[in-house]
């Protein structure tokens, strides 16, 4: 089993990414996976438009969402923040 | 054949009370800890006997002061509960040490039951409290001050193994395996450069490669030589190197990995020399370069980045096994650190669902981007800070949890489970099953004994030097056969 021939280099095209997504089910990365972008393929460049306006809709709702559950006074509590040295 | 890696972690938490200036952290530990109820509620001593944090693995004893605390206090700091944890104040942190286990599956649920058990006494605790304050804790390793608090690991390991041979295969393993088990924090600490992000908690704390120390100078390898089990069978390695994870995924590959390279140690698979001219300096290089291409330089002249190291110790790995079985969970391990390694050597990035420091980071820069904020921001900070807040209404780990963006291991129910059940597979299961069948019969407490006062007999103690004894199947016809505390010494002494 020879693996990551290619550590630190970009991904191989036809490369077989040996493990990609363990058995829970990585999701696929958007913007990621190397191949299928041939120049002209509109539909898949839609899809990929799409799938990136979802992505800025996302973010957008989690920042929201840590806008709501953050602590007021930041910059007080975390002055205020200070522990011992453990262990 | 490697030891069994009967493994467990002990985290150190912060604490503070927010409305009150003047809180004093260790009463506000006691409360905490005491503010946790289980039935049945006994008043157990921690058994200091069996400790002795002095002895160091090199073969030597050091001078120094043994911690040994009067009754009533040791009742007060100390809780063994009935998942056979140990809950209790060190220093000025509570700690949570979990049971043992036989593997990184079951240590994620226990580490995860350790959160909720915290949080849980938390909230009982801020009733005692005025109104107008609240206690709250969080799963980090510093203030961001220069004051850190630590996560330990232990493992298991055969006695016969060379001290030697574990430290020159760990010095490399550990100085890097941040890339996939960091915490992240924003800023530098203990004089060490300036940096915006960095992968690591801890790298700015350890000073030295090897050591008995673990608050002043810290080590990449500490050598407390506490077996807590047959001294001349067994070692057990104290790690002290590791961040306090939040993402299962992300404590699933740090203990899973290590147990599997340490496997590998005792079963002589090490086969490459892959030290680095300077450890030390390696840990806080790697920790300051989120693009994980840094290179760093070995003793053989070569220069690999932490990533490529790391795919040194995974080939090792790969080809000790290629003839030997693997369990399942030790193979799913591997796949998910190969899966991590191709991902970190493409773009770091592509975890943000898997890798504390890459989703913090991740979660971050939208919010800088969104609110127009850079790394010196004060909300960018309290954003720092509140990924380790452990309610779960607040936390931000948990809100990514909530939203699916972070990959699971393991389920809440059994995550839930494991908060008044011990592991069936270690003596960890004996413990807990005396806490929770005889309570305050149960005179004391430690990870290898526990001793029973019956009836005004003297105290009795049963020793646990196998941790892989006392399982469910050992033990549970002879508790069965023991209605009472005095039944069950009867037993064990017929």
């Amino acid at each position: 089993m020879k693996i990551l021939k290619h550590i630190g280099e970009p991904s191989q095209p036809g490369a077989v990414p040996i493990y990609r997504g363990a058995e829970s089910g990585t999701k696929q990365q958007p913007g990621k996976g190397g191949g299928g972008t041939e120049a002209g393929d509109a539909a898949s460049s839609k899809t990929m438009t799409k799938k990136g306006d979802k992505l800025k809709e996302d973010m957008d709702a989690l920042v929201d969402e840590i806008d709501d559950v953050l602590e007021e006074n930041a910059e007080e509590f975390v002055k205020n923040y200070v522990q011992r040295g453990g262990e | 054949m490697s030891t069994p890696k009967v493994m467990g972690s002990e985290i150190e938490y912060g604490i503070t009370v927010r409305g009150d200036p003047d809180f004093d952290p260790i009463s506000g530990c006691v409360l905490l800890v005491n503010a946790y109820h289980e039935d049945p509620t006994g008043e157990i001593l921690w058994d200091y006997d069996q400790e002795n944090p002095l002895a160091d693995a090199r073969g030597f004893q050091v001078d120094g002061e043994k911690y040994t605390p009067n009754q009533q206090e040791n009742i007060a700091r100390n809780k063994t509960l009935v998942n056979g944890a140990r809950y209790y104040v060190d220093h000025a942190h509570p700690e949570y040490s979990c049971p043992e286990v036989t593997n990184a599956r079951d240590l994620v649920i226990h580490e995860k039951a350790g959160e909720r058990i915290l949080e849980a006494s938390r909230r009982e605790a801020n009733a005692l409290l005025p109104e107008g304050t609240e206690m709250l804790i969080y799963k980090n390793n510093s203030d961001r001050k220069g004051n850190s608090y630590g996560c330990h690991e232990n493992y298991l390991m055969d006695r016969r193994t060379p001290f030697k041979n574990i430290v020159e295969a760990l010095l490399p393993f550990f100085a890097t395996r941040q890339v996939y088990c960091g915490a992240g924090k924003i800023g530098a600490e203990n004089r060490s450069a300036a940096v915006d992000y960095q992968i690591s908690q801890r790298a700015d704390f350890f000073e030295t490669e090897v050591a008995l120390d673990t608050m002043v100078k810290r080590p990449i390898i500490n050598t407390r030589d506490e077996p807590h089990a047959d001294r001349d069978k067994y070692r057990r390695l104290h790690v002290i190197v590791g961040d306090a994870n939040l993402s299962e995924y992300t404590i699933y590959l740090r203990n899973g990995v290590t147990a599997l390279i340490l496997s590998l140690v005792e079963d002589g698979g090490i086969r490459k020399n892959l030290s680095l001219r300077d450890p030390v300096k390696c840990i806080q290089e790697v920790s300051r370069d989120p693009s994980c291409r840094r290179e760093l330089s070995l003793d053989d002249g070569r220069q690999l980045n932490a990533v490529q190291l790391q795919v040194e110790y995974l080939e090792m790995v790969l080809a000790h096994y290629s003839s030997r079985s693997l369990d399942p969970i030790d193979k799913d391990v591997l796949t998910r650190w190969q899966h991590v390694l191709e991902c970190l050597a493409r773009d770091p990035m592509e975890l943000s669902q898997q890798i504390d420091w890459v989703m913090k980071k991740a979660m971050m820069e939208s919010f800088m981007e969104r609110r127009d904020l850079d790394w010196s921001s004060p909300q960018v900070e309290m954003l720092d800070l509140q990924y380790h807040d452990i309610r779960p209404s607040r936390g931000l780990y948990y809100l990514l949890e909530r939203q699916g963006r972070a990959e699971r291991i393991v389920t809440d129910e059994e995550i839930a489970t494991a908060v008044h059940t011990p592991p069936a597979d270690t003596r960890a299961y004996f413990r807990g099953s005396c806490i929770e069948k005889y309570g305050s019969a149960v005179f004391g407490v430690n990870w290898d004994s526990i001793s029973f006062g019956v009836d005004g007999q003297p105290i009795k103690r049963i020793l646990m030097a196998e941790p892989l004894k006392g399982t469910k199947r050992h033990v549970d016809e002879l508790l069965g056969n023991s209605p009472t505390a005095g039944d069950l010494v009867k037993n064990l002494q017929a």
